[in-house]
């Protein structure tokens, strides 16, 4: 509604505004401290936070000049997020909803996040109403589908997913104001959806790739976690974690931050047990907030790893 | 004649835009907005047909006119569809808000006075819809 409000004294300022300063519209309308937060609470992504600048910049002078009543028409602000897992791509979606309510481009600016499940049905005439069911829930927000390519099944061709991607297309096309689309998946699978799915490349302006992280911004991310839980790292412990996500990296199913913070968790775990088991007398704070060397060097990355503890199921396959 | 039921029924009927308006108002205080359609307008009829589920978790209008758009594909030619706006809340758990959005495109004809003369020449007065007395989904083709 506040949108429809402020819209009416714009009217007349239209004829009054010859000129708009984008510096104070850039603060004012809490892009700024959008952007701060993305540049604080997120490690490393430089690319993507200068995409994100990027779009920023492009949508307040967007604004500015529908203010100014200069040619100008809504921006197709539907994107795709491609990248390996636990590189953040959920949380940048986050943010991106924040900052296109911010500027207006979005009504509400919740998120819904949803999987090939929510989407399609599992008999005929099922999918239908399941897809409109979450675009409702989506107007006025950002719709954020993680692993997009599933929703394309070309083995079988009477697979339901393509009626979702019909639907999901009309509505990208036909209610651009109300929804923004946010596709997301690995950069090699997302090619190939948008290759044998043309509809949706053309209708996706803003293709943002997600870089894996270098082991120092791992080794940043952990403690950032750890930080935020009241936990810290012994000096042994930080040398064994460098070395953790070293020897990790060259394992399978490695996922980033999403694997370091696995990792951190089984820690923890290690760290509960060995105080359990070991303490005698009364425990201070800074020993239950220390994890320690040992609890990350039990580790079975390190004793040869997932190769080695499931090499007789899936080792071929990996 | 003109049917007048629910809120703003003496006002000429709502644009869209002004139903986007009161959708809003409505899921802004949190209330769940259904839509029901019917070809019967008797103002005793209280069980009109819904339109898919309530909309309890919309955050915004626009997912409620999308529905309206829908329904009124359907039956926008032929029926009366309105919106009602539910209070799920402790105490009160009932329709905050209803109002008509769309109404059939045929004339809307209105109803006739039936007088029936009782036991010692008492008058008992009773309202039909000249619609009613054809079958439903015929009645305003």
């Amino acid at each position: 509604m506040s949108s429809a409000e402020a819209a009416t004294p714009e009217v007349e300022e239209e004829t009054a505004e010859t000129a708009i300063d984008l510096r104070a519209e850039y603060e004012s309308s809490g892009v700024k401290e959008v952007l701060e937060e993305l540049d604080r609470d997120l490690i490393g992504l430089a690319p993507v936070k200068k995409r994100i600048r990027e779009t920023a910049a492009l949508l307040l002078v967007e604004r500015a000049r529908k203010r100014l009543g200069l040619a100008h028409q809504t921006p197709t602000l539907h994107m795709s997020f491609t990248g390996n897992p636990g590189t953040g791509k959920t949380t940048v979606a986050m943010k991106m909803a924040d900052l296109l309510h911010r500027l207006g481009y979005v009504r509400k600016g919740h998120l819904v996040t949803v999987t090939r499940d929510d989407l399609v049905g599992q008999y005929i005439g099922h999918t239908a109403p399941k897809t409109k069911e979450i675009l409702k829930k989506a107007m006025g927000g950002v719709l954020f589908i993680d692993e997009a390519y599933y929703l394309y099944r070309p083995e079988n061709e009477r697979d339901y997913g393509q009626e979702a991607i019909e639907i999901l297309l009309q509505v990208m096309e036909n209610q651009r104001d109300d929804l923004v689309v946010i596709l997301a998946g690995y950069a090699d699978r997302m090619d190939r959806f948008f290759e044998s799915n043309p509809g949706f490349r053309s209708r996706i302006a803003h293709h943002i790739d997600f870089p894996d992280y270098s082991d120092d911004e791992l080794l940043h991310i952990a403690e950032h976690m750890l930080d935020e839980q009241n936990y810290s790292l012994t000096p042994a412990a930080e040398a064994a974690l460098k070395d953790y996500i070293e020897a990790r990296r060259r394992q399978p199913h490695f996922a980033n931050a999403r694997s370091i913070r696995n990792a951190l968790d089984r820690a923890r775990l290690r760290q509960a047990n060995r105080l359990f088991e070991n303490a005698e007398g009364p425990l201070d704070a800074a020993a239950l907030s220390a994890i320690d060397e040992t609890d990350i060097r039990a580790s079975r990355v390190f004793t040869g790893g997932l190769n080695g503890a499931k090499g007789g199921e899936e080792g071929g396959s990996a | 004649m003109r049917i007048t039921q629910g809120a703003f029924s003496f006002l000429p009927d709502l644009t869209d835009e002004q139903i986007t308006r009161q959708v809003q108002y409505c899921i802004d205080n949190g209330w769940a907005v259904n839509l029901e359609f019917t070809d019967d307008p008797h103002p005793r009829n209280t069980y009109w047909d819904m339109w898919g589920h309530p909309m309890f978790d919309v955050a915004d209008a626009a997912g409620v006119l999308y529905e309206l758009n829908e329904c009124r594909k359907v039956y926008g030619d032929s029926h009366y569809i309105r919106l009602s706006a539910f209070d799920a809340s402790h105490g009160w758990e009932s329709v905050k808000l209803s109002f008509i959005v769309n109404r059939p495109k045929a004339e809307e004809a209105g109803f006739w006075l039936q007088r029936s003369e009782g036991q010692g020449r008492n008058i008992r007065y009773t309202t039909h819809p000249y619609a009613t007395r054809k079958p439903e989904g015929e009645r305003y083709t």
